[in-house]
């Protein structure tokens, strides 16, 4: 990983780590939008999101190992672009049937079910993804293949590394893409349509299972895309790296308000921003900034900066 | 004798332990009103979810132009024409009445007739297409009934099920909505209606099935039913 090392507390250390503040917060912010969105039409949230994206940076790692890209290869030639396009595609559909299949095996035999039973159900799906990860990657960290060589441009005083810069504009291109497939599409409409009320939405002809499993495939393909663009800028690799990256993610759709895309987009970036700032004076802090986020907003503002305020569906 | 459009033969439905509707067995024709009419908790919301197929019956049939359709989902029957709006409006709050109507077309491809049957929608409820730009939510009681029948005209029914199109409006405005009923039943929509007030329900259907405690009391021509000691004593509020 590329940082421009500058002495804690100074200005242009500030800089710097709002740049990295705002990549982290884009990766934060496509997770979210995976949370959110499933909250959206079954006023779940699954837990086992975390573990989609870890799942993400390792269902590209294997091809990209198998057509030879193997970690810390030294001077290996850069991985041809369409390459790396055709591996994030490759994450992208395996995290899309990840998260179809939870969703069918885990939560739509609790569709009727208490809340209660489907936040634990998936509170397991996600305990049971981390290991059969464990058993089936093993649970030592792996390196991942410079995708993109990582070298650091020089942004006025501050330095970021390429692929963090990589991290932004994807992430701004992703969030955008969702926005207007959920505004002005057809299926987007039908999940509006559930989420604002599922009886009625199927009244209207709407086949609420197949906008369910379409929900779910989204939040996992921007997720499956935050996993790998995380392991292209810090490549190494555990079963258990969806564990925080997910539960911060979550705290960033809660601080936007749950169940709005806008609202993920920009919890997420706060959150990172916010992380970067503590990191700049008390960087042991860090790791704690999120948990006294989800507190405060609880406390203060349960349904988040710009979630509804309306009632409550029952 | 016109053809049977839906036909329920002996449904037994249950809410857990609850037997809501008992041995229910009723039909609709082609181009009737038919109303179920019966007091709350009667079973009668209970019969438009079973047929919809937001419920499902533990025994029995139910037939929709002659194919079984106890076990068909929702969305499909919207797609055959039979549609629901439903009690309470279902209207939603934070898209337009424009968008609110759109979404009824959900179903259907055929972009022309849409926007041929919105334009429809617009003139039979000249209110709404005044607030067409205006959220659901802020409507007024009356025009979110209007929408919710509108809404459902969107998906093209040949048989519509109404809920309790009156509850909550003021005599005036359920006269203009049993007035746009007759209208949509003329243009050759059939239509199955619940009502608790029986009394204009009668007025504006053809045939009339009483609903008491889950099971069908009292059947027969909707006039005849208005002259009925029983139906008066109970429902109209006479004798």
């Amino acid at each position: 990983m590329l940082l421009a090392q500058a002495t804690p507390g100074s200005f242009d250390t500030l800089l710097q780590q709002l740049g990295n503040g705002i990549a982290m917060g884009s990766v934060y912010a496509l997770i979210a939008v995976g949370y959110t969105m499933v909250y959206g039409v079954l006023q779940l949230i699954n837990f086992a999101h975390g573990e989609v994206y870890m799942l993400g940076a390792y269902y590209s790692y294997w091809p990209a190992r198998w057509l030879g890209y193997v970690p810390d290869a030294g001077e290996k030639p850069s991985v041809p672009l369409y390459i790396v396009g055709l591996l994030f595609v490759a994450a992208m559909s395996a995290c899309a049937l990840t998260g179809m299949l939870i969703e069918r095996l885990a939560y739509r035999p609790l569709r009727k079910a208490s809340r209660l039973a489907a936040l634990i159900t998936a509170i397991g799906v996600s305990l049971l993804l981390q290991n059969l990860a464990q058993m089936a990657f093993s649970a030592d960290p792996r390196g991942y293949p410079q995708l993109v060589q990582q070298t650091s441009v020089q942004l006025g005083p501050i330095a970021l590394a390429n692929t963090k810069l990589i991290i932004i504009a994807v992430a701004a291109i992703m969030m955008t893409g969702l926005h207007l497939f959920v505004q002005h599409t057809r299926p987007g409409s039908a999940m509006r349509a559930v989420s604002f009320d599922m009886r009625t939405a199927r009244l209207m002809g709407v086949n609420v299972n197949r906008t369910i499993a379409m929900t779910f495939a989204i939040g996992s393909i921007m997720a499956a895309v935050a996993g790998m663009l995380v392991a292209m800028d810090q490549p190494r690799l555990t079963p258990m790296m969806g564990l925080m990256a997910g539960l911060k993610a979550f705290v960033a759709a809660v601080l936007g308000g749950i169940g709005s895309i806008p609202g993920a987009a920009l919890g997420g970036l706060l959150l990172g921003v916010l992380e970067a700032l503590v990191g700049w004076q008390k960087p042991e802090y860090t790791e704690a900034v999120a948990f006294a986020v989800l507190i405060v907003v609880l406390l203060v503002k349960p349904t988040g900066l710009l979630g509804k305020t309306g009632r409550e569906k029952v | 004798m016109a053809e049977t459009v839906l036909e329920l033969e002996g449904i037994n439905v249950f809410y857990g332990a609850i037997h809501a509707l008992r041995d229910v067995s009723l039909c609709v024709n082609a181009g009737e009103v038919v109303t179920l009419i019966g007091a709350n908790g009667a079973g009668k919301t209970t019969t438009l979810a079973t047929i919809c197929g937001l419920m499902r019956p533990k025994s029995g049939s139910v037939k929709y132009n002659g194919a079984d359709i106890a076990r068909a989902q929702t969305h499909e029957l919207v797609a055959q024409g039979l549609v629901m709006a439903p009690e309470g409006r279902g209207i939603f709050p934070n898209l337009t009445v424009d968008e609110n109507l759109r979404i009824g077309a959900y179903a259907r491809r055929d972009k022309p007739a849409v926007a041929a049957d919105l334009a429809h929608a617009y003139e039979i409820f000249p209110r709404l297409s005044e607030r067409k730009r205006q959220k659901g939510g802020t409507l007024s009681g009356g025009e979110q009934q209007m929408l919710a029948i509108a809404r459902a005209l969107m998906s093209a029914p040949k048989l519509l099920l109404l809920d309790e199109p009156s509850l909550g409006l003021a005599p005036l405005i359920v006269q203009t909505i049993f007035a746009t009923i007759d209208r949509i039943n003329k243009q050759g929509v059939t239509i199955l209606l619940v009502e608790q007030n029986a009394n204009i329900a009668l007025k504006h259907s053809h045939r009339a099935y009483v609903i008491e405690a889950g099971r069908v009391d009292i059947e027969g021509d909707s006039a005849q039913l208005r002259n009925d000691p029983r139906v008066k004593a109970a429902y109209l509020g006479e004798g």
